[in-house]
């Protein structure tokens, strides 16, 4: 049972194959497994057990049957809970969306139905994944398997704790700003964010549109590879969808190789207010990549200084506007107003937003809606999106010096519940390295690069490419993860303290 | 509700000049809607025609219809405008229940076309009027008020949401500043919104039934102390939905706002909504009250970059210009130049078209259309596109007389059933007992009694006056009640007085 849930999402499928395991009996060790710890995780929003195990026994009948299936047919998954999925609730993090249960799939969901992934549920996240520690989800956050006083990332931090407790093989995370990388980073798992376009949008409830991407949250490279390339390619109900094939994502994986590649590291991602611990582990990153043969140099974006400013005036603006259509008229809540007794529409549209919002929510509606206000749109969103352009003029400047670009994921560890719950730009900070990627539409993967000497918790390393390359994030991350487990003689998840569900 | 002080437009004119603006929202007629698959039927049940991109749902993204793309280039070359090498949609942000995402998705300062003109004809005069905009968005779902008066919101117990309409492609045409029509103003508008339903029609782009909402117009009006002085305040009236309104709205807010001045005061810059049944104009929204829209450019959807060989290709399907479509109609039909201008003058020109087109002769195409139709769409205050009786049905009616089967007479009971909704011609023909009697024994003993009735005519008609059967016609057409053929009548009444 324990080899199970272990096992990574490329083995399971190879075990399938065999005829060694069934999709049933790894679906129910998967359950077993979330019934046991998902107490204290509260990695979940939504099982749905049935469901799971419907799809499981109807990919083993398949393969019974001799039918051809898809690669990763019968592995489960997790999928946050920002993802429209057909008779599954999605909330979305929010008290606004409680009850709603959605028409119809997104198109990864369609793919991953397709293909025929049991889906064991639904995982946490911040409220309309506005955060990075899951403290804004409206039902509670998510724990860190590490220390389960501490936050699992964000907002994806409930993809990150199922697959770092072995809840789930492979979840699906989407990334803003950093919500799929910074929760590995802070777990000791894999995360991918894929170019801007690469994978379809449609039925991902948007937070910001020009920079929303789903993609894969794995505990190998590999297995990342294997769902990024099952979620990606062309969608013709997603406008933004790049009308290209995926890249070769698998084969990059394993035919990884660094020597004579040239890897840039960021200066103006590191140094000063980046922890001691994470600095450390990514400098022994940067001598094994040389050692094994990539050229490595320092590149300068001096435009990123400015990102997270852009980013908190984009996001907001294009969240204000996306946001507005929670208004109980046709979903979701519905608050009638206070002590009214004949309401107007009106009255209760704005009852129910007062009751259903959150805090941090309400916050990026109102910086919104002030930065897009007539007179001040020039001055915020028009400045923000030339911050934008230069910000991508800074990344084609790199990429001419360097294949890839190297930074750490997050400039900390997971932190402690509240440690940042009440200054919201502390917590902002935390995805100052993640960020320019979404704002340039460039891919990324973070993948575990140690833990840190000074409180002993898991740290990331963050490889980025030009757009529509992100076999070589895959590379050099494959590289990186093989480097690193040859180092430690196993994984880093093997280091992780146990979680019992005893708590 | 109370009307405003008003001056005479004969004073109003000889003190100030007018000013026009006019944008005009045209629905488009394709098949789906501007960015989902939905149908576009109308009057299709509530909540029929909806899916999760038009209902707004979550994560739901648009995908832009190309047809509909299509179309608003079109629209904008006829117009003669130029094209944009780019352009992108906006987002127009307001709440509303009927707004499924509330925001708008609509064009804003980067039109698919623009600095354009066409040229409207009033009596001998042309008027060239520029056209500043032709921009798409989409349409919002409808609300229906109930328990108030009327359908308005004020007082209605509860609203309910059709989202059927949410979604549906909309074009919007933008005029510059109308100037130099003087007290030909208010014709000159109805004129424009007259010619753009023909050109739209011609384009085949929109069904423009100003009656079923598919052709909206807002009037902007302001008056200025003579032509070279500079533009007055204007105010918007919303919603003038006939072409008669058109006319009425914009004479209407001259003498209104030639009142206000001359009486000392100052123009409100503000939406006005009219009212068909008084035929005023009241206040709405002021410039102070007006939202802010927080336009920002759409992130879900890629710019339009039109390809110029796409644009040429669309070019050439344009139908031929007014001018020449009147000169070789004009020849084709074998009209005078009069009978011309009284069907262009009637708004009947593509009707008329039509129903040559569905078999009619022109001659009677053009009597039906100028005579009987054109009576009964003055007496309900109507155009004659807004009739409930089209080209094909006219054509039918004519045939029904062509085979004998119905007279003149007869045929007006016929547009009389249609009018009334009763089916097809063949069908009230059928049920109101309308074919004329064609019974010779019947038809023979009758003339035998209008004979022996009248024995002074028929003396006449046996001394050769054949103009003297005059009588006998009437009386045995009025023993029939009308319902026979006359021709046939007059033959049997000289074939019995043959001398």
């Amino acid at each position: 049972m324990d080899d199970t849930i272990r096992a990574s999402a490329a083995d399971l499928a190879a075990a399938m194959q065999a005829g060694e395991m069934s999709s049933v009996e790894i679906t129910q060790a998967q359950l077993d497994r979330i019934a046991e710890v998902d107490g204290d995780l509260h990695a979940f929003l939504h099982v749905d057990a049935d469901g799971a195990l419907a799809t499981a026994k109807r990919v083993d009948d398949a393969r019974a049957a001799g039918e051809a299936v898809a690669a990763l047919a019968g592995v489960p998954i997790a999928i946050k809970d920002v993802v429209v999925t057909r008779g599954l609730p999605t909330t979305c993090g929010s008290h606004i969306l409680e009850g709603w249960i959605p028409p119809y799939d997104a198109t990864i969901v369609t793919r991953l139905r397709q293909a025929g992934l049991p889906i064991l549920g639904k995982t946490n996240m911040d409220e309309f994944a506005m955060g990075s520690s899951t403290e804004h989800s409206a039902y509670g956050p998510s724990r860190n398997p590490w220390d389960l006083g501490r936050i699992p990332g964000g907002s994806g931090g409930g993809s990150a704790a199922a697959v770092a407790s072995h809840q789930a093989p492979l979840a699906i995370g989407t990334d803003t700003g950093g919500s799929i990388r910074q929760p590995a980073a802070v777990t000791g798992t894999v995360g991918a964010k894929p170019t801007y376009g690469g994978v379809s949008r449609y039925g991902l409830i948007a937070l910001a549109s020009s920079l929303d991407q789903a993609g894969p949250v794995a505990r190998t490279v590999l297995d990342a590879a294997m769902l990024h390339e099952l979620l990606g390619g062309h969608d013709p109900l997603d406008s933004t969808s790049l009308d290209a094939p995926v890249p070769a994502l698998v084969d990059a994986v394993r035919d990884a190789d660094v020597a004579g590649l040239r890897v840039g590291v960021v200066r103006e991602l590191g140094g000063e207010g980046y922890q001691r611990g994470v600095r450390a582990r990514f400098d022994e990153v940067v001598g094994l990549l040389t050692d094994a043969g990539a050229e490595v140099t320092e590149v300068s974006c001096p435009h990123f200084d400015y990102a997270l400013a852009a980013y908190y005036l984009i996001l907001p603006s294009e969240a204000s506007s996306n946001l507005a259509k929670f208004d109980a008229m046709r979903y979701g809540l519905r608050v009638p107003p206070d002590g009214v007794a004949d309401p107007s529409a009106e009255q209760v549209m704005a009852a129910t937003r007062a009751a259903g919002f959150g805090d941090e929510v309400k916050r990026r509606i109102i910086l919104g809606t002030y930065a897009l206000s007539s007179g001040y749109y020039d001055a915020y969103y028009g400045s923000a999106q030339k911050v934008r352009t230069l910000i991508q003029r800074d990344f084609a400047a790199a990429f001419d010096q360097a294949d890839v670009l190297l930074s750490p994921t997050a400039p900390t560890t997971a932190f402690r519940f509240g440690e940042k719950l009440d200054d919201p730009v502390a917590m902002y900070l935390n995805d100052i390295a993640t960020i320019p990627a979404n704002l340039a539409g460039v891919p990324g993967i973070s993948v575990p690069s140690g833990l840190a000497d000074e409180d002993g918790l898991p740290t990331g390393v963050q490889v980025l490419a030009p757009a529509r390359a992100d076999d070589r994030v895959y590379r050099v991350g494959a590289v990186i993860e093989a480097l690193l487990v040859e180092r430690w003689g196993g994984t880093l998840l093997a280091r992780a303290p146990s979680v019992t569900g005893t708590r | 509700m109370t009307a405003a002080t008003l001056l005479s437009y004969d004073d109003a004119l000889a003190r100030f000049d007018p000013v026009l603006g006019l944008e005009v929202h045209v629905e488009l007629n394709t098949a789906s809607k501007m960015f989902c698959a939905c149908p576009t039927t109308f009057g299709a049940a509530p909540n029929s025609q909806v899916c999760p991109v038009c209902l707004g749902l979550p994560g739901a993204l648009p995908v832009l219809n190309e047809r509909a793309v299509a179309a608003a280039i079109r629209i904008g070359l006829a117009l003669n405008c130029s094209i944009a090498a780019e352009c992108r949609f906006a987002r127009k942000n307001y709440f509303y229940p009927d707004m499924p995402k509330n925001f708008q998705t609509s064009q804003y300062d980067e039109p698919i076309a623009y600095d354009g003109w066409t040229e409207v004809a009033v009596d001998e005069a042309a008027y060239r009027i520029e056209i500043e905009r032709v921009h798409m968005e989409e349409d919002t779902g409808k609300s229906l008020h109930v328990g108030g008066a009327t359908g308005r919101i004020h007082g209605a117990s509860h609203s309910l949401v059709d989202y059927n309409r949410a979604g549906i492609p909309l074009i919007e045409i933008v005029t510059k500043p109308i100037i130099g029509t003087g007290a030909a103003a208010p014709v000159v508008a109805r004129a424009y919104v007259t010619h753009l339903r023909e050109l739209l029609l011609s384009l085949g782009v929109s069904d423009v039934r100003m009656e079923q909402g598919s052709l909206r117009c807002d009037a902007n009006a302001s008056l200025r102390l003579g032509q070279d002085a500079p533009f007055g305040t204007r105010t918007e009236t919303k919603n003038v939905n006939s072409l008669r309104s058109v006319e009425r709205a914009v004479r209407y807010e001259i003498c209104r706002q030639a009142a206000v001045l001359t009486d000392g005061g100052t123009v409100t810059q503000e939406t006005r909504h009219w009212h068909e049944d008084t035929g005023i104009t009241t206040p709405g929204r002021s410039k102070e009250q007006a939202e802010d829209y927080r336009y920002f450019p759409e992130p879900d959807l890629a710019p339009i970059a039109p390809d110029v060989a796409w644009v040429e290709q669309l070019r050439a399907t344009l139908p031929e210009g007014p001018g020449r479509r009147r000169s070789r109609l004009q020849a084709a039909w074998g009209f005078s130049d009069l009978d011309m201008r009284d069907v262009v003058g009637a708004g009947a020109l593509a009707l008329v078209e039509q129903t040559i087109g569905a078999g009619a002769a022109p001659a009677a195409a053009k009597k039906w259309w100028l005579t009987e139709l054109a009576r009964r769409a003055n007496e309900q205050g109507v155009e004659l596109a807004e009739l409930p009786v089209g080209p094909e049905q006219v054509a039918q009616v004519q045939a029904l007389i062509d085979t004998g089967r119905i007279n003149d007479k007869l045929a007006r009971s016929v547009f009389d059933g249609l009018l009334a909704g009763e089916g097809t011609p063949e069908e009230i023909v059928a049920a109101r007992g309308l074919e004329v009697v064609s019974d010779e024994t019947a038809l023979g003993a009758a003339v035998d009694r209008a004979i022996e009735a009248n024995p002074g005519a028929a003396d006449k008609v046996r001394a050769g006056k054949a103009a003297a059967a005059g009588a006998l016609i009437g009386a045995v057409m009025a023993e029939m009640r009308g319902q026979a053929d006359a021709g046939r009548v007059r033959d049997l009444i000289l074939a019995k007085l043959s001398p």
